[in-house]
């Protein structure tokens, strides 16, 4: 029987579960995102921007005193820490920001979990003139109080959500609220590979430059093709951008690490592969933490970013045909990898990026020294120092 | 044409305009709904709408997304609603429409749920995260059934789209009246009653205004240029404060007993 192709689908998961009011906006944005993908200019001035404005391309850096510690695998980071804001997050605020131009609008509301999104985003509109609000969920506001003066510093508005448990799953909620209310001159810049239809495909294509450059850094390094990458997981935009050039070799092994929080068995984390059902959130099909009448439940994570209770489509996916693998790491875990990669290479990564380490040091210990793991070193870690302080105490004696 | 649908006709060919009510299932506890639901149809209402509580209603406002936290304090769930309105079936004649998100009715199961729906003798299902593109399997679950299908359309959907929804529609059309989430409003945009009109002219079903109705005002003016109104959460509010004439007063400026002075 053939299979029904519906439009942004990732086999049966995506689509567009979202208020009549929105799909014209969505309907729009997906003309102009076909029409700007065919505009070489478009692409001649993002290039332009993430070269001479986000630093483009970033290394791929090859971590020899961690390897040496581990003794296993070569380990290599793919360094989106070095990008202007701090994350990979700009990639995809900047290409958003050019494509709301494209569309004549002028004013930009976004969500944001850890706060690097909001601050990409409010950064690309700074750039841009654009007006921008960002919703941000009281708990992470107070994880991140730093990043909120960031955004405002940058001209954005911050508005603090306390509805729910006052994390990522509530802004976005209150964001899609806004841009229900407000949608005929403003673009919504999702910051993860989630959402309605386009907005799973357009995160993942501004992110993919991740993993094209990754793809031929290693092969310059190294001759040939890594064995495995890794890449954490909360919605999955670094994982999708670093995973998407590498689905079709298949000597490449690819791991999404999601945040088991307290322990999977604990029923505290944010792993919806490991331990969430198949359903509807923000408008897409998904595998989600939920209850058995269908109620959202909340995600618990120490890091901000991964402190959602979905995963992307395409993640969902890759995971149903086996393509990648996913596994799961605890905050502890998370606490321990980023200590690990500070002693060892001099850089902090962020607490998201620190599970994706703490699982690749533990696979590179079971593989060859002539095999080769890459990392995504998602975001550094200055904006969690506050929370990782706070946990393993510590100051000037 | 299903129940609901000849509901609101005979109510029009009277002279009337349909009046539905908005109400959050469990607000005040599972046990006041059907106090609630005998005290609307005493007070003349043509359809009930049950709100389902969910924990992320993104279409919702304030009124009614606090409303929804109270009944899932309650422990109020999509199942224990349709069980509780079956137990309703023998007093409660009034059509009841269903209200809920997505996402509940998935977990329920989508055969399981409109067999429980069928049960509970309601008459018209209303998902607002549930789009043309993608409520086709649940449409024909409901074939043959005395379940309307209820879809929206708002007032960024161009002609073309408010026809094939129309289309789809049965039962009546949700007209939503502003770009925005439920909640009382002062003021419509200004071309309001020309779009209600004009979804009017393209829909062969009754078409029902909704979102932002709260004032007796707007309820007259409202269904002046539509065949009927929804308010919620007026309603939800009124329920919640136990200010029951207000609700009357509404449901009586629609079957005309009332007469608006502006």
């Amino acid at each position: 029987m053939a299979v029904e192709m519906r439009k942004g689908r990732y086999g049966k998961f995506g689509g567009q579960y979202v208020p009549e009011t929105l799909m014209s906006a969505l309907i729009e944005l997906e003309n102009a995102y076909g029409e700007a993908k065919a505009d070489p200019k478009f692409k001649e001035e993002l290039d332009y921007y993430l070269r001479d404005f986000v630093g483009r391309e970033n290394p791929l850096y090859f971590a020899e005193r961690l390897t040496e510690k581990v003794g296993g695998a070569k380990i290599f980071l793919k360094r989106e820490d070095l990008n202007h804001t701090g994350a990979h997050k700009i990639n995809n605020s900047l290409g958003q920001a050019l494509l709301a131009i494209r569309m004549g609008k002028r004013k930009i509301v976004a969500e944001t979990g850890a706060g690097q999104h909001g601050v990409a985003t409010a950064t690309a509109c700074a750039l841009f003139g654009l007006e921008c609000v960002v919703f941000m969920g009281k708990e992470d506001i107070r994880r991140q109080e730093l990043n909120v003066f960031r955004m405002e510093l940058l001209g954005a508005k911050v508005v603090s959500v306390d509805k729910g448990s006052g994390t990522l799953k509530d802004a976005v909620n209150e964001a899609l609220r806004y841009w229900v209310a407000n949608v005929e001159d403003t673009h919504y810049i999702l910051g993860s590979a989630l959402g309605p239809h386009p907005f799973p495909e357009i995160v993942r294509d501004f992110q993919r430059v991740i993993g094209v450059e990754t793809r031929r850094q290693i092969v310059e390094k190294e001759g040939r093709l890594p064995d495995a990458v890794v890449a954490c997981i909360g919605g999955g935009s670094n994982a999708i951008g670093m995973f998407h050039p590498f689905v079709e070799d298949e000597g490449v092994a690819l791991y999404g690490v999601e945040a088991a929080g307290s322990g999977v068995e604990t029923g505290l984390h944010a792993a919806a592969i490991a331990d969430g059902k198949e359903g509807v959130l923000h408008g897409a099909y998904m595998y989600i933490l939920q209850d058995e009448d269908g109620f959202i439940q909340e995600a618990h994570s120490i890091s901000a970013g991964l402190d959602y209770p979905a995963v992307g489509p395409e993640h969902c996916h890759l995971h149903d045909i086996g393509r990648v693998k996913y596994e799961a790491v605890t905050d502890a875990g998370a606490l321990e990898g980023l200590q690990l990669l500070s002693r060892t290479e001099g850089i902090i990564p962020a607490l998201e990026s620190a599970h994706a380490i703490q699982f690749a040091v533990e696979l590179a210990k079971g593989m060859g020294k002539d095999q080769i793991v890459v990392v995504c070193l998602s975001g550094r870690g200055d904006k969690d120092m506050q929370t990782v302080r706070d946990v393993l105490g510590g100051g000037v004696e | 044409m299903k129940t609901l649908e000849k509901r609101i006709r005979e109510c029009n060919e009277e002279g009337k305009k349909a009046f539905v009510p908005y109400m959050m299932a469990g607000d005040g506890g599972l046990g006041t709904l059907k106090d609630k639901l005998l005290f609307l149809q005493e007070a003349g209402v043509t359809a009930i709408e049950i709100g389902i509580p969910f924990s992320d209603p993104v279409a919702d406002g304030e009124a009614i997304q606090q409303a929804g936290a109270r009944a899932l304090a309650e422990g109020v769930t999509l199942r224990n609603v349709l069980e509780e309105l079956e137990r309703c079936k023998g007093e409660v004649a009034v059509p009841l429409v269903v209200m809920t998100y997505l996402n509940p009715v998935l977990a329920y199961g989508v055969p399981q749920f409109v067999e429980a729906c069928q049960r509970a003798g309601i008459n018209g299902l209303i998902i607002p995260d549930f789009p043309l593109e993608e409520s086709g399997p649940l449409r024909n679950e409901l074939r043959g059934t005395d379940i309307a299908w209820i879809p929206l359309v708002s007032l960024t959907s161009p002609d073309e789209r408010i026809a094939r929804i129309a289309e789809s529609a049965e039962g009546f059309l949700y007209a939503v009246t502003v770009n925005g989430i439920t909640g009382t409003r002062n003021d419509f945009g200004e071309d309001i009653y020309s779009h209600l009109q004009r979804v009017k002219r393209i829909s062969a079903v009754p078409v029902l205004a909704g979102f932002g109705i709260s004032t007796p005002v707007q309820v007259k003016e409202m269904g002046d240029n539509t065949d009927g109104v929804i308010v919620g959460s007026a309603i939800v509010e009124a329920f919640h404060r136990d200010e029951l004439d207000k609700i009357r007063e509404l449901a009586g400026t629609s079957s005309g007993k009332i007469e608006i002075v502006n």
